[in-house]
Protein backbone atom coordinates (compact mmCIF):
# COMPACT_ATOMS: atom_id res chain seq x y z
CA UNK A 1 0.00 0.00 0.00
CA UNK A 2 1.41 3.09 -1.06
CA UNK A 3 2.07 5.53 2.25
CA UNK A 4 1.64 9.15 1.92
CA UNK A 5 4.99 10.95 2.91
CA UNK A 6 4.47 14.61 2.77
CA UNK A 7 0.86 16.77 3.24
CA UNK A 8 -0.45 20.12 4.19
CA UNK A 9 -0.05 21.34 7.61
CA UNK A 10 -2.91 21.14 9.58
CA UNK A 11 -2.40 24.72 10.68
CA UNK A 12 -2.22 25.68 7.11
CA UNK A 13 -5.50 26.08 5.76
CA UNK A 14 -6.11 24.46 2.23
CA UNK A 15 -7.00 27.55 0.15
CA UNK A 16 -5.32 29.59 -2.79
CA UNK A 17 -3.43 32.57 -1.07
CA UNK A 18 -4.02 36.23 -2.44
CA UNK A 19 0.13 36.12 -2.58
CA UNK A 20 1.78 37.36 -6.20
CA UNK A 21 4.19 34.45 -7.89
CA UNK A 22 7.50 33.87 -6.35
CA UNK A 23 6.33 35.85 -3.29
CA UNK A 24 7.80 34.18 0.20
CA UNK A 25 4.90 34.87 2.53
CA UNK A 26 3.50 31.59 1.46
CA UNK A 27 7.15 29.61 2.22
CA UNK A 28 7.48 31.85 5.65
CA UNK A 29 3.73 30.69 6.51
CA UNK A 30 3.72 26.89 5.51
CA UNK A 31 7.01 26.72 7.44
CA UNK A 32 5.26 28.78 10.54
CA UNK A 33 2.09 26.05 10.39
CA UNK A 34 4.89 23.17 10.10
CA UNK A 35 6.60 24.20 13.24
CA UNK A 36 2.98 24.72 15.68
CA UNK A 37 2.11 21.17 13.93
CA UNK A 38 5.71 19.55 14.88
CA UNK A 39 5.29 21.77 18.36
CA UNK A 40 1.93 20.28 18.95
CA UNK A 41 0.95 24.08 20.26
CA UNK A 42 -2.25 25.21 18.20
CA UNK A 43 -4.01 24.88 20.59
CA UNK A 44 -2.25 27.99 22.72
CA UNK A 45 -0.41 29.71 20.04
CA UNK A 46 -2.14 33.57 19.11
CA UNK A 47 -0.43 34.84 16.42
CA UNK A 48 -0.50 38.82 15.72
CA UNK A 49 -0.76 39.73 11.46
CA UNK A 50 0.47 43.27 10.46
CA UNK A 51 -0.33 46.19 7.76
CA UNK A 52 1.54 44.60 4.76
CA UNK A 53 0.89 42.06 2.41
CA UNK A 54 0.31 39.55 5.17
CA UNK A 55 -2.48 41.74 6.53
CA UNK A 56 -4.88 38.45 5.75
CA UNK A 57 -2.34 35.75 7.27
CA UNK A 58 -5.38 34.75 9.21
CA UNK A 59 -6.99 33.58 6.15
CA UNK A 60 -4.15 30.81 5.78
CA UNK A 61 -3.05 29.88 9.40
CA UNK A 62 -5.51 28.27 11.31
CA UNK A 63 -4.78 29.76 14.74
CA UNK A 64 -6.33 32.28 17.05
CA UNK A 65 -5.16 35.75 15.19
CA UNK A 66 -5.45 39.29 15.50
CA UNK A 67 -4.83 42.33 13.41
CA UNK A 68 -3.29 45.20 14.71
CA UNK A 69 -2.86 48.79 13.91
CA UNK A 70 0.26 49.19 11.65
CA UNK A 71 3.66 48.87 13.65
CA UNK A 72 1.84 47.97 17.13
CA UNK A 73 2.30 44.35 16.90
CA UNK A 74 4.73 44.31 19.47
CA UNK A 75 2.79 46.80 21.93
CA UNK A 76 0.04 44.23 21.18
CA UNK A 77 1.73 41.16 21.79
CA UNK A 78 3.30 42.66 25.26
CA UNK A 79 -0.21 42.98 26.60
CA UNK A 80 -1.37 39.72 25.46
CA UNK A 81 1.86 37.46 26.84
CA UNK A 82 1.72 39.36 30.06
CA UNK A 83 -1.46 38.80 30.60
CA UNK A 84 -1.37 35.10 29.41
CA UNK A 85 1.93 33.39 29.95
CA UNK A 86 1.16 30.04 29.40
CA UNK A 87 0.11 31.06 25.45
CA UNK A 88 2.36 30.94 22.42
CA UNK A 89 2.17 34.60 21.20
CA UNK A 90 4.11 36.04 17.47
CA UNK A 91 3.82 38.96 15.55
CA UNK A 92 4.44 38.64 11.96
CA UNK A 93 5.71 41.88 10.39
CA UNK A 94 6.99 43.53 7.41
CA UNK A 95 10.20 45.53 7.15
CA UNK A 96 7.94 48.66 6.61
CA UNK A 97 5.56 47.31 9.80
CA UNK A 98 9.07 46.45 12.19
CA UNK A 99 11.92 48.91 10.50
CA UNK A 100 9.57 51.65 9.54
CA UNK A 101 6.42 52.66 11.60
CA UNK A 102 7.02 50.72 14.65
CA UNK A 103 10.70 51.13 15.72
CA UNK A 104 9.72 52.87 18.99
CA UNK A 105 6.98 49.33 19.82
CA UNK A 106 9.79 46.58 18.93
CA UNK A 107 13.00 47.93 20.31
CA UNK A 108 11.38 48.30 23.82
CA UNK A 109 9.68 45.27 23.55
CA UNK A 110 12.85 43.93 23.43
CA UNK A 111 14.55 46.42 25.88
CA UNK A 112 11.84 45.01 28.41
CA UNK A 113 12.58 41.39 27.34
CA UNK A 114 9.20 40.38 26.39
CA UNK A 115 8.72 36.86 26.05
CA UNK A 116 7.36 36.20 22.38
CA UNK A 117 8.46 35.92 18.73
CA UNK A 118 8.80 38.22 16.49
CA UNK A 119 8.87 36.92 12.83
CA UNK A 120 10.52 39.47 10.86
CA UNK A 121 9.81 39.40 6.69
CA UNK A 122 12.73 41.39 5.01
CA UNK A 123 11.93 42.15 1.40
CA UNK A 124 13.74 45.57 1.38
CA UNK A 125 10.54 46.98 0.11
CA UNK A 126 6.52 48.17 0.73
CA UNK A 127 4.70 45.56 -0.85
CA UNK A 128 1.08 46.17 0.02
CA UNK A 129 1.02 50.21 -1.31
CA UNK A 130 2.79 49.58 -4.36
CA UNK A 131 6.79 49.26 -4.12
CA UNK A 132 7.92 51.92 -2.22
CA UNK A 133 11.28 52.55 -0.55
CA UNK A 134 11.42 50.15 3.01
CA UNK A 135 13.79 51.05 5.34
CA UNK A 136 15.85 48.02 4.60
CA UNK A 137 15.68 49.04 0.73
CA UNK A 138 19.46 48.45 -0.56
CA UNK A 139 21.46 51.16 -1.91
CA UNK A 140 20.72 51.59 -6.04
CA UNK A 141 17.56 49.31 -5.63
CA UNK A 142 15.09 51.19 -7.69
CA UNK A 143 11.63 51.79 -5.93
CA UNK A 144 8.18 54.21 -6.75
CA UNK A 145 9.68 56.13 -4.32
CA UNK A 146 13.33 55.94 -5.52
CA UNK A 147 12.96 55.74 -9.47
CA UNK A 148 16.88 56.60 -9.88
CA UNK A 149 17.85 53.89 -7.21
CA UNK A 150 18.48 54.57 -3.16
CA UNK A 151 21.54 56.77 -2.68
CA UNK A 152 22.71 57.54 0.99
CA UNK A 153 22.75 61.32 0.75
CA UNK A 154 18.63 61.08 -0.18
CA UNK A 155 17.85 58.35 1.44
CA UNK A 156 20.22 57.23 3.86
CA UNK A 157 21.34 53.50 4.71
CA UNK A 158 19.80 50.11 4.76
CA UNK A 159 18.29 49.52 8.36
CA UNK A 160 19.74 46.37 10.15
CA UNK A 161 17.01 46.08 12.78
CA UNK A 162 18.49 42.81 13.99
CA UNK A 163 21.92 43.96 14.63
CA UNK A 164 20.32 46.73 16.34
CA UNK A 165 18.37 44.38 18.65
CA UNK A 166 20.91 42.01 19.31
CA UNK A 167 22.94 44.56 21.55
CA UNK A 168 20.21 44.35 23.63
CA UNK A 169 20.20 42.06 26.78
CA UNK A 170 16.32 41.60 26.57
CA UNK A 171 16.26 40.31 23.24
CA UNK A 172 17.87 36.48 23.77
CA UNK A 173 17.67 34.75 20.14
CA UNK A 174 18.21 36.81 17.12
CA UNK A 175 18.80 34.76 13.85
CA UNK A 176 19.01 36.06 10.18
CA UNK A 177 17.73 33.24 7.42
CA UNK A 178 16.57 33.40 3.99
CA UNK A 179 13.69 32.00 2.24
CA UNK A 180 16.23 31.78 -1.06
CA UNK A 181 16.84 27.96 -1.74
CA UNK A 182 15.91 24.36 -0.45
CA UNK A 183 18.90 24.58 2.44
CA UNK A 184 18.06 28.28 3.60
CA UNK A 185 14.79 27.43 3.96
CA UNK A 186 15.17 24.18 6.11
CA UNK A 187 17.31 26.49 8.29
CA UNK A 188 14.43 28.87 8.37
CA UNK A 189 12.32 26.36 9.88
CA UNK A 190 14.86 25.62 12.31
CA UNK A 191 15.13 28.92 13.14
CA UNK A 192 11.48 28.89 13.96
CA UNK A 193 11.30 25.88 15.40
CA UNK A 194 14.15 27.42 18.16
CA UNK A 195 12.42 30.98 18.89
CA UNK A 196 9.04 28.99 19.35
CA UNK A 197 11.10 26.29 21.81
CA UNK A 198 12.21 29.05 23.60
CA UNK A 199 8.95 30.53 24.74
CA UNK A 200 7.38 26.89 25.76
CA UNK A 201 10.96 26.85 28.15
CA UNK A 202 9.63 30.46 29.29
CA UNK A 203 12.89 31.73 28.29
CA UNK A 204 13.20 35.07 29.54
CA UNK A 205 13.46 37.48 26.42
CA UNK A 206 12.54 38.33 23.01
CA UNK A 207 12.86 35.69 20.24
CA UNK A 208 13.07 37.28 16.34
CA UNK A 209 13.76 35.43 13.13
CA UNK A 210 14.55 37.43 10.06
CA UNK A 211 13.70 36.06 6.93
CA UNK A 212 14.99 37.54 3.99
CA UNK A 213 12.15 37.09 1.72
CA UNK A 214 11.71 37.48 -2.25
CA UNK A 215 9.63 40.29 -3.54
CA UNK A 216 9.58 39.68 -7.23
CA UNK A 217 6.83 41.91 -8.04
CA UNK A 218 8.52 44.94 -6.86
CA UNK A 219 11.84 44.11 -7.65
CA UNK A 220 11.19 43.37 -11.16
CA UNK A 221 12.81 40.21 -11.39
CA UNK A 222 11.62 36.44 -12.18
CA UNK A 223 10.45 34.15 -9.30
CA UNK A 224 14.14 32.26 -9.90
CA UNK A 225 15.95 35.26 -10.30
CA UNK A 226 14.75 37.12 -7.29
CA UNK A 227 15.97 34.28 -5.24
CA UNK A 228 19.48 34.51 -6.46
CA UNK A 229 19.33 38.68 -5.90
CA UNK A 230 18.78 37.39 -2.22
CA UNK A 231 21.52 35.43 -1.94
CA UNK A 232 24.05 37.62 -3.96
CA UNK A 233 23.16 41.00 -2.97
CA UNK A 234 20.69 41.18 -0.18
CA UNK A 235 23.02 38.77 1.63
CA UNK A 236 25.70 41.39 1.69
CA UNK A 237 24.31 43.78 3.31
CA UNK A 238 21.99 41.66 5.45
CA UNK A 239 24.20 38.59 6.05
CA UNK A 240 22.81 35.31 7.85
CA UNK A 241 23.62 33.37 10.58
CA UNK A 242 22.77 33.85 14.24
CA UNK A 243 23.59 37.46 15.67
CA UNK A 244 22.11 36.79 19.43
CA UNK A 245 21.54 33.45 21.17
CA UNK B 1 -6.44 59.40 48.75
CA UNK B 2 -6.78 61.42 45.46
CA UNK B 3 -8.74 60.76 42.74
CA UNK B 4 -6.35 59.10 40.77
CA UNK B 5 -5.41 56.85 43.04
CA UNK B 6 -8.89 56.30 44.59
CA UNK B 7 -9.97 55.54 40.70
CA UNK B 8 -7.30 53.20 40.32
CA UNK B 9 -7.92 51.22 43.41
CA UNK B 10 -11.79 51.31 42.46
CA UNK B 11 -10.58 49.37 38.91
CA UNK B 12 -8.26 47.23 40.67
CA UNK B 13 -12.08 45.64 42.83
CA UNK B 14 -13.55 45.95 39.26
CA UNK B 15 -11.43 42.97 38.40
CA UNK B 16 -9.13 44.89 35.93
CA UNK B 17 -6.24 42.50 34.70
CA UNK B 18 -4.06 44.89 33.41
CA UNK B 19 -2.71 48.74 33.51
CA UNK B 20 -0.66 50.28 31.05
CA UNK B 21 0.30 53.70 31.18
CA UNK B 22 2.90 55.98 30.01
CA UNK B 23 3.25 58.70 32.50
CA UNK B 24 2.09 62.30 32.21
CA UNK B 25 0.86 65.11 34.52
CA UNK B 26 -1.82 65.19 35.72
CA UNK B 27 -2.01 61.87 36.11
CA UNK B 28 0.78 60.47 37.13
CA UNK B 29 -0.44 59.49 40.51
CA UNK B 30 -2.38 56.68 38.77
CA UNK B 31 0.93 55.06 37.19
CA UNK B 32 2.73 54.80 40.32
CA UNK B 33 -0.60 53.64 42.27
CA UNK B 34 -1.27 50.90 39.79
CA UNK B 35 2.67 49.85 39.54
CA UNK B 36 2.92 48.87 43.67
CA UNK B 37 -1.04 47.57 43.63
CA UNK B 38 -0.97 45.41 40.29
CA UNK B 39 2.28 44.34 41.70
CA UNK B 40 0.46 43.05 45.20
CA UNK B 41 -2.44 41.38 43.81
CA UNK B 42 -0.42 39.38 40.93
CA UNK B 43 -1.65 41.08 38.32
CA UNK B 44 -0.05 43.51 34.84
CA UNK B 45 1.48 46.45 35.32
CA UNK B 46 3.52 48.38 32.22
CA UNK B 47 5.17 51.58 32.05
CA UNK B 48 4.84 52.03 28.25
CA UNK B 49 7.41 53.40 25.94
CA UNK B 50 4.78 55.89 24.46
CA UNK B 51 1.07 56.26 24.49
CA UNK B 52 0.86 54.72 21.19
CA UNK B 53 1.94 51.42 22.99
CA UNK B 54 0.35 51.63 26.04
CA UNK B 55 -3.29 51.61 23.70
CA UNK B 56 -1.68 49.42 21.88
CA UNK B 57 -1.00 46.98 25.06
CA UNK B 58 -4.80 47.42 26.11
CA UNK B 59 -5.71 46.11 22.87
CA UNK B 60 -3.53 43.08 23.16
CA UNK B 61 -4.78 42.28 26.94
CA UNK B 62 -8.56 43.17 25.47
CA UNK B 63 -8.28 40.91 22.83
CA UNK B 64 -7.56 37.92 24.69
CA UNK B 65 -10.53 38.57 26.94
CA UNK B 66 -9.04 40.15 30.19
CA UNK B 67 -9.87 43.60 31.75
CA UNK B 68 -8.12 46.03 31.11
CA UNK B 69 -7.17 49.72 31.08
CA UNK B 70 -4.53 52.66 30.78
CA UNK B 71 -4.95 56.30 31.97
CA UNK B 72 -3.52 59.48 30.20
CA UNK B 73 -4.00 63.31 30.01
CA UNK B 74 -5.11 65.35 26.97
CA UNK B 75 -1.54 65.08 24.70
CA UNK B 76 -1.32 61.42 25.64
CA UNK B 77 -5.19 60.73 24.40
CA UNK B 78 -3.97 62.45 21.15
CA UNK B 79 -1.43 59.47 20.52
CA UNK B 80 -4.18 56.51 21.69
CA UNK B 81 -6.33 57.79 19.20
CA UNK B 82 -5.28 55.75 16.22
CA UNK B 83 -5.80 52.60 18.77
CA UNK B 84 -8.82 53.76 20.20
CA UNK B 85 -10.54 54.01 16.67
CA UNK B 86 -8.75 49.76 16.11
CA UNK B 87 -10.62 48.95 19.78
CA UNK B 88 -13.78 50.29 18.18
CA UNK B 89 -13.68 48.68 15.41
CA UNK B 90 -12.86 45.49 16.30
CA UNK B 91 -15.35 45.91 19.16
CA UNK B 92 -13.23 45.60 22.13
CA UNK B 93 -13.85 46.02 26.18
CA UNK B 94 -11.50 48.70 27.75
CA UNK B 95 -11.54 51.50 30.24
CA UNK B 96 -9.61 54.34 29.06
CA UNK B 97 -9.21 57.49 31.68
CA UNK B 98 -8.65 60.87 30.69
CA UNK B 99 -7.65 63.42 33.29
CA UNK B 100 -7.65 66.68 30.93
CA UNK B 101 -5.38 69.27 30.88
CA UNK B 102 -5.24 73.19 29.28
CA UNK B 103 -4.55 72.92 25.60
CA UNK B 104 -4.26 72.81 22.81
CA UNK B 105 -0.58 71.49 22.53
CA UNK B 106 1.47 70.61 25.14
CA UNK B 107 -0.96 73.75 26.60
CA UNK B 108 -0.75 73.51 30.58
CA UNK B 109 -1.06 70.96 33.17
CA UNK B 110 -4.11 72.74 34.67
CA UNK B 111 -7.59 71.37 34.59
CA UNK B 112 -9.52 71.98 31.77
CA UNK B 113 -12.42 70.24 29.74
CA UNK B 114 -11.30 71.44 26.11
CA UNK B 115 -11.25 67.30 24.92
CA UNK B 116 -14.85 66.78 24.93
CA UNK B 117 -15.62 66.85 21.35
CA UNK B 118 -12.46 64.36 20.95
CA UNK B 119 -14.22 62.15 23.54
CA UNK B 120 -17.68 62.37 22.58
CA UNK B 121 -17.39 62.69 18.45
CA UNK B 122 -15.07 59.83 17.87
CA UNK B 123 -11.35 61.44 18.34
CA UNK B 124 -9.92 58.88 15.57
CA UNK B 125 -10.85 58.30 12.12
CA UNK B 126 -13.64 56.69 11.19
CA UNK B 127 -17.51 56.18 12.51
CA UNK B 128 -17.53 55.42 16.03
CA UNK B 129 -18.39 56.22 19.50
CA UNK B 130 -16.98 55.60 23.27
CA UNK B 131 -19.04 55.58 25.83
CA UNK B 132 -17.89 58.37 28.03
CA UNK B 133 -18.38 59.19 31.84
CA UNK B 134 -17.82 62.69 32.90
CA UNK B 135 -18.34 62.19 36.54
CA UNK B 136 -18.07 65.16 39.06
CA UNK B 137 -16.38 64.38 42.21
CA UNK B 138 -14.32 61.82 43.62
CA UNK B 139 -16.78 59.49 44.79
CA UNK B 140 -18.09 59.72 41.62
CA UNK B 141 -14.73 58.75 39.93
CA UNK B 142 -14.98 56.06 41.87
CA UNK B 143 -18.39 54.41 41.53
CA UNK B 144 -18.13 54.87 38.09
CA UNK B 145 -15.54 52.64 37.30
CA UNK B 146 -16.86 49.12 37.85
CA UNK B 147 -20.02 50.67 35.76
CA UNK B 148 -17.43 51.51 32.94
CA UNK B 149 -15.83 47.92 33.36
CA UNK B 150 -19.27 46.07 32.95
CA UNK B 151 -20.97 48.10 30.50
CA UNK B 152 -17.56 47.84 28.25
CA UNK B 153 -17.58 44.49 28.38
CA UNK B 154 -21.51 44.08 27.70
CA UNK B 155 -21.38 46.56 24.93
CA UNK B 156 -17.53 45.13 24.03
CA UNK B 157 -16.84 49.25 23.58
CA UNK B 158 -14.17 51.18 24.97
CA UNK B 159 -15.15 53.39 27.56
CA UNK B 160 -13.43 56.80 28.48
CA UNK B 161 -13.87 58.43 31.80
CA UNK B 162 -13.07 62.07 30.98
CA UNK B 163 -11.88 63.27 34.22
CA UNK B 164 -9.40 66.64 34.98
CA UNK B 165 -7.04 68.02 36.90
CA UNK B 166 -9.17 68.85 39.75
CA UNK B 167 -10.91 65.89 39.84
CA UNK B 168 -7.09 63.90 39.78
CA UNK B 169 -5.55 65.97 42.24
CA UNK B 170 -8.45 66.66 44.44
CA UNK B 171 -8.69 64.45 47.98
CA UNK B 172 -12.40 63.83 49.80
CA UNK B 173 -13.28 60.86 51.81
CA UNK B 174 -14.50 58.01 49.48
CA UNK B 175 -15.95 54.34 49.80
CA UNK B 176 -14.21 52.13 47.67
CA UNK B 177 -16.64 49.27 46.94
CA UNK B 178 -15.15 46.06 46.99
CA UNK B 179 -15.14 42.97 44.83
CA UNK B 180 -17.14 45.36 42.15
CA UNK B 181 -17.25 43.34 39.27
CA UNK B 182 -20.76 42.29 39.33
CA UNK B 183 -23.43 42.52 36.92
CA UNK B 184 -24.89 45.30 35.75
CA UNK B 185 -28.73 45.90 35.52
CA UNK B 186 -29.59 42.64 36.52
CA UNK B 187 -27.97 40.80 33.56
CA UNK B 188 -24.93 38.83 33.49
CA UNK B 189 -21.68 40.04 31.43
CA UNK B 190 -21.90 38.30 28.25
CA UNK B 191 -18.98 35.03 27.25
CA UNK B 192 -16.43 36.41 25.72
CA UNK B 193 -16.13 33.63 23.57
CA UNK B 194 -14.85 36.02 20.60
CA UNK B 195 -11.17 36.31 22.49
CA UNK B 196 -8.34 35.01 21.62
CA UNK B 197 -7.10 32.11 24.00
CA UNK B 198 -5.64 29.59 21.14
CA UNK B 199 -7.87 27.80 19.50
CA UNK B 200 -7.86 24.63 21.38
CA UNK B 201 -10.83 22.35 20.48
CA UNK B 202 -12.64 25.38 18.31
CA UNK B 203 -12.35 27.31 14.96
CA UNK B 204 -9.87 30.03 15.33
CA UNK B 205 -11.11 33.39 16.64
CA UNK B 206 -10.14 36.24 14.67
CA UNK B 207 -9.96 40.11 15.81
CA UNK B 208 -9.65 42.41 12.80
CA UNK B 209 -10.99 45.59 11.78
CA UNK B 210 -9.98 45.01 7.79
CA UNK B 211 -12.46 43.53 5.50
CA UNK B 212 -12.10 44.23 1.89
CA UNK B 213 -14.87 42.53 0.39
CA UNK B 214 -17.53 44.81 -1.33
CA UNK B 215 -19.89 46.14 1.33
CA UNK B 216 -18.70 44.47 4.47
CA UNK B 217 -17.49 47.67 6.54
CA UNK B 218 -20.40 49.17 5.16
CA UNK B 219 -22.51 46.71 6.81
CA UNK B 220 -19.96 46.71 9.86
CA UNK B 221 -21.07 50.35 10.41
CA UNK B 222 -24.59 49.83 10.40
CA UNK B 223 -23.90 46.73 13.04
CA UNK B 224 -21.72 49.05 15.41
CA UNK B 225 -24.63 52.25 14.60
CA UNK B 226 -27.31 49.69 15.77
CA UNK B 227 -25.50 48.93 18.96
CA UNK B 228 -24.73 52.56 19.69
CA UNK B 229 -28.61 53.17 19.15
CA UNK B 230 -29.20 50.38 22.08
CA UNK B 231 -26.10 52.07 24.33
CA UNK B 232 -28.25 55.70 23.78
CA UNK B 233 -31.61 53.66 24.90
CA UNK B 234 -29.94 51.87 27.90
CA UNK B 235 -27.17 53.83 29.78
CA UNK B 236 -27.59 57.32 29.49
CA UNK B 237 -27.27 58.74 32.95
CA UNK B 238 -28.25 62.80 33.60
CA UNK B 239 -28.57 64.37 36.82
CA UNK B 240 -31.00 67.25 37.58
CA UNK B 241 -30.97 69.60 40.17
CA UNK B 242 -33.78 72.31 40.97
CA UNK B 243 -34.91 72.34 37.35
CA UNK B 244 -38.46 71.82 37.89
CA UNK B 245 -39.38 75.46 38.75
CA UNK B 246 -36.55 76.80 37.08
CA UNK B 247 -36.36 80.00 34.59
CA UNK B 248 -32.33 79.49 34.25
CA UNK B 249 -31.40 76.33 33.53
CA UNK B 250 -27.43 75.20 33.64
CA UNK B 251 -25.71 72.44 31.95
CA UNK B 252 -22.32 71.48 33.41
CA UNK B 253 -20.34 68.37 33.55
CA UNK B 254 -17.70 67.25 35.47
CA UNK B 255 -15.52 69.43 38.15
CA UNK B 256 -17.50 72.89 36.46
CA UNK B 257 -21.12 71.09 37.72
CA UNK B 258 -19.87 70.79 40.98
CA UNK B 259 -19.08 74.86 40.82
CA UNK B 260 -22.57 75.33 39.51
CA UNK B 261 -24.10 73.73 42.03
CA UNK B 262 -22.38 76.26 44.18
CA UNK B 263 -23.65 79.27 42.34
CA UNK B 264 -27.21 77.52 41.95
CA UNK B 265 -27.49 77.27 45.12
CA UNK B 266 -26.37 80.79 45.92
CA UNK B 267 -28.60 82.35 43.22
CA UNK B 268 -31.58 80.25 44.74
CA UNK B 269 -31.12 82.09 48.23
CA UNK B 270 -31.37 85.16 46.29
CA UNK B 271 -34.88 84.33 44.60
CA UNK B 272 -33.29 83.65 41.37
CA UNK B 273 -34.80 80.72 40.13
CA UNK B 274 -32.31 78.33 38.29
CA UNK B 275 -31.61 74.44 38.41
CA UNK B 276 -28.86 72.56 36.86
CA UNK B 277 -28.69 69.63 34.57
CA UNK B 278 -25.53 67.48 34.97
CA UNK B 279 -25.03 64.72 31.98
CA UNK B 280 -23.04 62.24 33.66
CA UNK B 281 -22.80 60.21 30.19
CA UNK B 282 -21.24 62.68 28.30
CA UNK B 283 -22.11 60.28 24.95
CA UNK B 284 -24.04 59.03 24.86
CA UNK B 285 -25.62 62.58 25.70
CA UNK B 286 -28.77 63.26 27.89
CA UNK B 287 -30.70 64.97 24.81
CA UNK B 288 -33.63 63.98 25.68
CA UNK B 289 -33.89 65.10 28.82
CA UNK B 290 -32.52 68.26 27.93
CA UNK B 291 -34.98 68.86 25.06
CA UNK B 292 -37.72 67.81 27.92
CA UNK B 293 -36.59 70.86 30.04
CA UNK B 294 -36.76 73.18 26.76
CA UNK B 295 -40.49 72.53 26.17
CA UNK B 296 -41.11 75.23 28.43
CA UNK B 297 -39.44 78.53 27.52
CA UNK B 298 -36.54 79.26 29.48
CA UNK B 299 -32.65 80.16 29.51
CA UNK B 300 -30.02 77.97 28.86
CA UNK B 301 -26.72 78.19 30.06
CA UNK B 302 -24.02 75.93 29.47
CA UNK B 303 -20.61 76.37 31.39
CA UNK B 304 -18.02 74.40 30.72
CA UNK B 305 -14.28 74.70 31.13
CA UNK B 306 -13.31 75.43 27.22
CA UNK B 307 -14.45 77.59 24.48
CA UNK B 308 -17.68 75.70 24.01
CA UNK B 309 -18.03 72.36 23.33
CA UNK B 310 -20.81 70.38 24.83
CA UNK B 311 -22.92 73.74 24.16
CA UNK B 312 -23.09 72.40 20.46
CA UNK B 313 -24.69 69.29 22.00
CA UNK B 314 -26.86 71.32 24.05
CA UNK B 315 -28.07 73.14 21.32
CA UNK B 316 -28.98 70.37 19.02
CA UNK B 317 -30.56 68.84 21.98
CA UNK B 318 -33.09 72.19 22.47
CA UNK B 319 -33.53 72.68 18.67
CA UNK B 320 -34.55 76.09 18.85
CA UNK B 321 -37.14 76.08 21.77
CA UNK B 322 -35.16 77.96 24.00
CA UNK B 323 -32.56 80.69 24.13
CA UNK B 324 -28.93 78.66 25.11
CA UNK B 325 -26.29 80.93 26.04
CA UNK B 326 -22.42 79.96 26.89
CA UNK B 327 -19.87 80.56 28.82
CA UNK B 328 -16.57 79.28 30.04
CA UNK B 329 -12.87 79.48 30.70
CA UNK B 330 -10.43 77.53 28.40
CA UNK B 331 -6.88 76.46 29.08
CA UNK B 332 -6.86 75.93 32.52
CA UNK B 333 -9.18 78.67 33.82
CA UNK B 334 -11.22 77.35 36.72
CA UNK B 335 -14.47 78.99 37.17
CA UNK B 336 -15.61 80.49 40.21
CA UNK B 337 -18.96 80.39 42.14
CA UNK B 338 -19.14 84.17 41.85
CA UNK B 339 -18.38 83.94 38.29
CA UNK B 340 -21.04 81.38 37.50
CA UNK B 341 -23.13 83.55 39.59
CA UNK B 342 -22.57 86.71 37.72
CA UNK B 343 -23.47 84.99 34.40
CA UNK B 344 -26.54 83.23 36.20
CA UNK B 345 -27.47 86.78 37.51
CA UNK B 346 -27.13 88.73 34.03
CA UNK B 347 -29.56 86.31 32.49
CA UNK B 348 -32.19 87.22 35.22
CA UNK B 349 -31.76 91.43 33.47
CA UNK B 350 -34.57 92.22 31.27
CA UNK B 351 -32.63 93.79 28.21
CA UNK B 352 -33.52 97.81 28.54
CA UNK B 353 -35.88 98.94 25.53
CA UNK B 354 -34.48 101.10 22.70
Amino acid sequence: MMQKVFTRPQTLKDCPTHYCPGCGHGIAHRLIAEVIDELGIRGKTIGIAPVGCAVLAYDYLDVDMVEVAHGRAPAVATGMKRTNPDKIIFSYQGDGDLAAIGTAEIIHAAHRAEQFTVIFINNAVFGMTGGQMAPTTMLGQITATTQEGRTPASHGYPLQVSELLAILPGAIYIERCALSGVPQIRNAKKALRHAFELQMNNAKGLSLVELLSPCPTYWRLSPPDAMLWIQNEMTKVFPLGKLKG
Amino acid sequence: MCGNEAMSESAIQAGCDAYFGYPITPQNEVTAYMSKRMAEEGRVFIQSESELAAINMVFGASATGKRSMTSSSSPGISLMQEGISYLAAAELPCVIVNVMRGGPGLGNIAPSQGDYFQAVKGGGHGDYHCIVFGPSGVQEFVDVMPLAFDLADIYRIPVMILADGILGQMMEPVTIPKNSKLKTKNSKLPKKDWALTGAEGRKQNIVRSLWLADGVVEQHNYDLQAKYRQIGKNEIRCEQYKVDSADIVVVAYGIAARIVRGAVDKARQQGIKVGLIRPITLWPFPSEQISKAAEELRIFLVVEMSCGQMVEDVRLAVAGKSPVVFWGRPGGGIPTVEQVFEQIRELTIKPKKK
